[in-house]
């Protein structure tokens, strides 16, 4: 038993190390005067323009459901106008870069993790490295610096059609017009609700694509392993999101809302 | 001039010679699968190396790249250490040493035009596009695959995948090629056209060779010389007639289990 707990811990303590290394190895290549830009835009285009509808209708329902959640319990408090201030703060400081980010960790890391993990199965990467080109340059920091660029602008789009999803909602028992409910969503916003809330989805698509990566990168010889590393950069990716999320809501607490 | 080999690592003329392996071992876990290999071999030379599955054979050809790191003893190509050569000097040591692996190993989200450009835009760093479609056309007419160079992976065959590996190698015209089981999976005829092919590229470009087989027709064809390894080690080295027509109980029963 003391032995298995000493293999285990001894692993984790290896696997946080790899990271490490591997973390290294993409800052490294990150300044090292050779971008990759076409494979960059490519993997913008992937990752950022093919999740966009699944983000859009995932974001419309959310904002929908949120309206209809709401309504009974504000309108209980007399507060009914309400409405749209207590989506627009929920949906752009939480719920909108959350979802988001969560979608993205089952559709572009799962993604990521398994085409990384194909290539590693049938050769590709070590054909790369022994040809002398550099895979780290050409298949990591392009898809990590990809993700943590689309990402933030996923959750914007999402939250923006978050909003219109929400007024649907309203109109379904409101009479309330299409401007008048914009205006009090964005009238009860500042920059102390966008900056934090965007500054955060950075770091998750920074974690969607180093964990995608790392977990492809690293995954064994042989089929199964493919699964595996799909498998686990979902539920690693997904951890990481909320760990963070956790850290941001903390600092914006102390920051700005004391 | 005549390069000799054994186990001993004692090699008689050291002119010329591209690849030197000296008492390297390896193990994986418990899984010790090289015990002590000793090699040279000489610029312009085509050695086979034979053996069954799981001898070892790919892991050492792994170690010349620095793929894997031997747990003990020496590799040296070109007279420079593998194991101790910086990132830089490995990228270099990596343009000069061609590797065609067993499944080809094409990029398989791109075309074959890409996989050929590959190399030449990221490791030669070639920008004229005429130097770039002069050179994919001149390889890919030396593995007769014209045709296909708009095609993707999934669209090849087996032996097609082969060749536009091949291909891919040379491009970057390497020094010496080294080949992991170019004709496994393929069928007897396809098997004999990549042999043929390639003795022709290694004429053609004058590489060095060392090829990974336990296809005796692959290893007669293309073979200068042939090492027989079993159990992680060289158990026999001469050219492939001799050690076909030789009485030692050990190479008789070698050719007899694998033919």
């Amino acid at each position: 038993m003391a032995e298995q707990i000493v293999t285990g811990y001894k692993k984790w303590l290896e696997n946080i190390g790899e990271q490490g290394v591997f973390f290294t190895r993409f800052v490294g290549n990150v300044f090292n005067g050779s971008f990759e830009w076409s494979e960059f835009v490519r993997q913008c285009y992937e990752i950022g323009y093919r999740s966009l509808m699944l983000v859009g209708i995932t974001a419309f329902i959310m904002g929908m459901v949120l309206i209809l959640q709401l309504r009974p319990s504000l309108l209980e408090l007399g507060a009914e106008s309400m409405l749209p201030r207590t989506l627009s703060i929920s949906l752009i400081r939480e719920i909108g870069p959350v979802i988001t980010a969560i979608i993205c960790a089952g559709k572009i890391a799962s993604s990521i993790g398994a085409e990384l993990g194909s290539m590693k199965v049938t050769e590709q990467i070590d054909a790369m490295e022994v040809s002398g080109a550099n895979p780290i340059q050409y298949l990591v920091v392009t898809r990590i610096l990809a993700t943590s660029f689309m990402v933030p602008l996923l959750a914007l789009t999402g939250d923006a059609i978050g909003l219109l999803g929400g007024y649907l909602a309203l109109t379904f028992t409101d009479s309330i017009s299409f401007s008048l409910y914009f205006h009090k969503c964005i009238a009860a916003l500042d920059f102390t609700d966008f900056i934090p809330a965007f500054i955060k989805t950075i770091f998750f698509g920074f974690a969607i694509g180093f964990v995608g990566c790392y977990k492809g990168y690293h995954s064994d010889k042989g089929t199964e392993s493919v699964g595996l590393a799909a498998n686990s950069a979902v539920v690693t990716a997904s951890l990481w999101i909320f760990v963070i999320d956790a850290i941001a809501v903390q600092i914006t607490s102390l920051l700005f809302y004391r | 001039m005549e390069t000799f080999i054994n186990n001993n690592g004692e090699n008689g003329a050291m002119e010329d010679i591209v690849v030197e392996i000296s008492h390297i071992k390896k193990a994986f876990g418990v899984n010790e699968v090289l015990k002590d290999i000793s090699v040279c071999v000489k610029r312009s030379e085509n050695v086979v190396v034979l053996g069954k599955s799981g001898q070892g054979k790919s892991v050492t050809i792994q170690c010349i790249v620095g793929l894997l790191t031997p747990d003990e003893g020496s590799v040296k190509v070109f007279g420079k250490e593998v194991s101790e050569m910086s990132d830089a000097e490995l990228k270099d040591l990596r343009t000069k040493v061609g590797f065609l692996f067993q499944s080809g190993a094409l990029y398989d989200s791109m075309t074959v035009r890409e996989n050929l450009e590959f190399p030449l835009t990221r490791v030669l760093k070639i920008k004229d596009q005429k130097e770039i479609d002069k050179r994919v056309e001149e390889v890919l007419d030396g593995v007769g695959l014209l045709d296909a160079v708009d095609k993707l992976p999934c669209d090849l065959s087996g032996g097609m995948r082969k060749r536009v590996g091949l291909a891919r190698t040379m491009i970057v015209k390497p020094e010496i090629m080294l080949y992991d089981e170019p004709t496994t999976g393929l069928d007897p005829i396809t098997s004999r056209e990549i042999s043929e092919l390639i003795l022709h590229m290694q004429k053609r470009y004058k590489t060095t060779s060392i090829i990974i087989t336990h296809d005796m027709e692959c290893a007669k064809i293309t073979a200068d010389r042939v090492l027989i390894m079993n159990d992680g080690m060289y158990i026999a080295e001469g050219s492939f007639d001799e050690l076909k027509n030789s009485e030692d109980i050990k190479i008789k029963a070698f050719f007899n289990e694998t033919t």
